[in-house]
């Protein structure tokens, strides 16, 4: 647990020591703030509540978190560093938890400097506060899970455009699995439990069902098991490919 | 026997990188591996830290096998990997400070060390510095610093002193002799001065086999001409008949 949380600061030092955070802050907020009230027709709606906010994270985050991740382990391959840091007494395990823990706390960051938008809503109306609550939730876990992604494809190569683009393709299924852009391609021929299944590895779904203030036990599980999952292969990726 | 390594291969795919490699080495000895650019010195030295894992072959440290026992084994190590790769981002006594964090223990957690090892490489000076805006000697000395860090039996240093100046050279020269009394000392490199040097024993490797194990004086003696240098008598054993 020590070493994880060493490495955890050593990384969130990282973004902070270099341009890298206030970018992606400042982006992060302006793109945010531009969806919601621009795409989302925030005041247009008359409505006090951050559903027009909300429903733009995971396209948000489809662009940005790869952005995020791409570098955590591309870039440790490409300076040598992974060198370093695998022949110090701590386990791949506890650098691959290290490392992602560093991204989503980073991402918490610029989650929580959205309160403005939640100080506004609750300023001209009277908003359902727990809805919001458990939507800042589920877009924290959703991050995780683009965040779990992106570092496991961050692994397979040493070149940070490779992992962003490719982050991003990847990240894009994820997003639409539940969308008839998906299973419209299986739909002629598939089963419908497979359906159902690819379907139910949608993050729009499962995102949006905390969205309205429920939170389900399954939409968590979900969002847990896709990280424990893709950061379980991030393992197993940087032990195949570490000396190459 | 601080390091065994028994019958060492490595292959990558087909192309087989180190293929047979035995040696002891115990405290008191400097091992120079000698050999062309692309032999092995490398993926050796990679196997004996535990960053790769052989493909045949067992490393002991202190009688442990490092893959067995990674984290015990990788604790008596200090390595400086080919390039000696820093996170350049972080200033010089953080990185110190981070790599300390991971080393510590029960036995090991009193950060005088870091001070120590601080003035023996003479870093007081940049110590606030972003190690990316450091001069290449001085990178190489952090690279030193993290690796005596621990006081540890083993030292470990790819090329330690390529592209440093003259003065530079002879600096992590006398470091080397000044630590060998009390620990093992693996040094790769391809300028033959630094056997004479700094080396109680050279080692040749050429196309992944070790073709030579003596001291650096017997190695004097297998030249042909009686005035031969260490010059002629690496040239004479690694080219083959195509170099002559």
């Amino acid at each position: 647990m020590k070493n994880i949380i060493v490495i955890t600061k050593r990384e969130l030092y990282g973004y902070f020591a270099t341009p890298v955070a206030y970018v992606f802050l400042v982006i992060f907020l302006l793109l945010a703030g531009l969806f919601t009230f621009y795409l989302g027709s925030f005041y247009e709606r008359g409505q006090a509540d951050l559903s027009a906010f909300f429903d733009w994270h995971p396209w948000l985050y489809l662009f940005l978190i790869p952005a995020i991740a791409m570098r955590l382990w591309a870039e440790e391959r490409k300076n040598g560093t992974i060198e370093l840091l695998m022949t110090l007494p701590i386990t791949l395990m506890q650098a691959v938890l290290g490392k992602f823990f560093a991204a989503w706390v980073f991402t918490a960051i610029a989650l929580f400097f959205t309160f403005p938008i939640w100080i506004t809503v609750n300023y001209l109306g009277n908003p359902d506060n727990g809805v919001i609550v458990s939507s800042y939730c589920g877009s924290l876990l959703m991050a995780g899970g683009y965040l779990a992604i992106g570092s496991c494809i961050s692994s397979l190569t040493r070149n940070q455009v490779i992992a962003f683009v490719v982050g991003i393709a990847v990240c894009f299924l994820f997003t639409v699995s539940g969308m008839p852009i998906v299973l419209n391609f299986f739909s002629s021929w598939a089963p419908q439990a497979l359906l159902d299944t690819i379907a139910s590895f949608s993050f729009i779904t499962n995102f949006m069902d905390m969205t309205r203030g429920v939170i389900d036990l399954r939409n968590i599980i979900f969002f847990i098991s896709l990280i424990v999952g893709a950061l379980f292969l991030n393992v197993i990726f940087i032990n195949k490919n570490k000396g190459l | 026997m601080l390091i065994k390594v028994n019958q060492l291969t490595k292959k990558f795919g087909p192309f087989t990188a180190v293929e047979n490699i035995s040696f002891n080495l115990d405290r008191g000895e400097v091992l120079g591996f000698l050999g062309p650019n692309g032999a092995g010195k490398t993926t050796t030295m990679r196997m004996i830290t535990g960053f790769l894992s052989p493909s045949s072959g067992d490393v002991l440290i202190s009688n442990l096998n490092i893959q067995e026992f990674p984290l015990s084994a990788k604790k008596q190590i200090g390595y400086v990997p080919e390039g000696a790769p820093l996170y350049g981002e972080m200033t010089v006594l953080n990185f110190l400070k981070f790599i300390f964090s991971l080393r510590k223990n029960e036995n090991f957690n009193d950060d005088k060390s870091i001070y120590i090892a601080i003035d023996k490489l003479g870093l007081e000076k940049v110590l606030y510095q972003q190690i990316e805006t450091l001069s290449k000697g001085y990178k190489r000395r952090v690279g030193l610093a993290q690796a005596i860090l621990h006081d540890p039996d083993i030292l470990i240093l790819d090329e330690p002193t390529d592209g440093l100046d003259p003065n530079q050279k002879h600096e992590v020269r006398r470091l080397i002799t000044e630590m060998s009394s009390d620990k093992a000392i693996i040094i790769s490199t391809h300028i033959l001065e630094e056997v004479d040097a700094v080396c109680t024993r050279a080692m040749i490797i050429s196309n992944g086999k070790m073709i030579i194990d003596k001291s650096p004086n017997e190695l004097l003696k297998l030249g042909k001409q009686k005035d031969s240098t260490l010059d002629d008598v690496f040239r004479e054993l690694t080219l083959g008949e195509e170099g002559l």
